[in-house]
């Protein structure tokens, strides 16, 4: 949910990395986002399909990585897959997990055009 | 005049990055980050907790779906905290200030919070309604957040603690079917415990079964704000959120 207001951050983040790299424009976005983060890829990306206009990503294309879901077993120890629907450990069982990765709803990569000087 | 391509750039030879020419208008370049796109609002919630935190205060979360009984709950509470506890709450709803002014008539100090379309709380509107309660004459604070199971679990509110509420009534596999909010609860309190007979579909281990499997340890309470019954374990849990203590109320196992 709140995908838009979402897409706004990511944009604002966005624009303050181009500032701070000092570029004229964004050319490519990456996030990731894990299926424990409560957001729709794809409601983000139509989202972002709109909110880049006027921005200083607007001919910016989005890459939206998928994070799997990993959990560590506080039981036995091993790390593993897991899905959302089901936390447990993999190889005994137990519900007693930590979870290393799947919430995951990050800006990981920008690429950018440097401006002139 | 660039020597290497003859082009207007002052700044010296041409640059080749990994092969690639020169692009027409500057240099390209790959920045690798690892950004939450919740940076903003976790900040102001980092804020809120300072601000907490420097008049000795903690606050606690309380979540469910719209009609759970949390207001309901809060108003019960109220009568069992005389000298115990001094309580105050932010109050968040759509619109009126009804579940506030029922707070208030209950001599609790309680600000309303009406976010018009937000669907949940967030570490700014906490944050505003902080500076309207009495925080020097408070013990603990709670949030009651919007009746909602999905958004609320998005948005750090700047609390140090939260609850999750389902009602009798809602069935007992609400744990299952929204995972994130349960399982970020510290505490799930099932309500509505006067209604079991009519709830017969509703059974207490298999709610406990549903919010283990989601990877929550967090204690079950089972009360009624009707008619009393559990309310003691409750308030021995707020009570025990004052000051930094860890709650240490019974497990379910």
């Amino acid at each position: 949910m709140h995908e838009a207001a979402l897409c706004s951050a990511l944009l604002e983040q966005v624009a303050r990395v181009a500032r701070e790299q000092d570029a004229a424009r964004v050319v490519r976005v990456r996030v990731r986002i894990g299926p424990l983060a409560g957001v729709e890829p794809e409601l983000l990306a139509r989202a972002y399909a709109v909110g880049r206009i006027g921005t200083v990503a607007e001919e910016a294309s989005l890459e939206i990585e998928l994070a799997t879901v990993r959990v560590r077993c506080r039981a036995c120890g091993r790390e593993g897959a897991a899905s959302p629907q089901q936390l447990c450990c993999g190889s005994c069982g137990s519900a007693d997990t930590q979870l290393l990765a799947g919430d995951d709803l990050l800006l990981t990569q920008v690429e950018l055009v440097a401006r002139l000087h | 005049m660039c020597t290497e391509c003859g082009c207007s750039h002052r700044s010296g030879p041409a640059i080749r990055v990994d092969g690639q020419p020169l692009a027409r208008d500057g240099l390209r370049r790959v920045v690798d980050l690892g950004l939450p796109l919740s940076a903003a609002n976790d900040a102001e919630a980092a804020r809120v907790r300072a601000h907490l935190d420097a008049h000795g205060l903690r606050a606690v979360n309380l979540m469910s779906a719209p009609g759970s009984g949390k207001t309901a709950l809060l108003e019960a509470t109220a009568g069992r905290l005389a000298g115990r506890l001094r309580l105050g709450v932010i109050e968040g709803d759509l619109a009126t200030d009804r579940d506030a002014e029922r707070l208030r008539r209950h001599g609790l100090p309680a600000i309303q919070v009406t976010t018009g379309n937000a669907c949940h709380l967030d570490a700014t509107m906490v944050h505003a309604a902080l500076h309207a309660l009495p925080l020097a004459e408070l013990d603990l604070v709670v949030i009651e957040n919007v009746g909602n199971l999905v958004c609320p679990a998005a948005f750090e509110v700047g609390a140090h603690a939260s609850v999750a509420l389902l009602s009798m009534p809602e069935g007992d596999d609400k744990p299952a079917k929204y995972p994130q909010l349960f399982r970020m609860a510290d505490l799930v309190v099932i309500t509505k415990a006067d209604l079991a007979m009519a709830c017969a579909d509703f059974a207490v281990d298999r709610a406990t079964r549903y919010l283990r499997g989601i990877g929550s340890h967090a204690p079950v309470i089972v009360l009624s704000a009707r008619s009393g019954a559990g309310l003691d374990a409750w308030v021995d849990w707020l009570a025990e959120q004052r000051g930094g203590r860890r709650a240490s109320a019974q497990r379910t196992p």
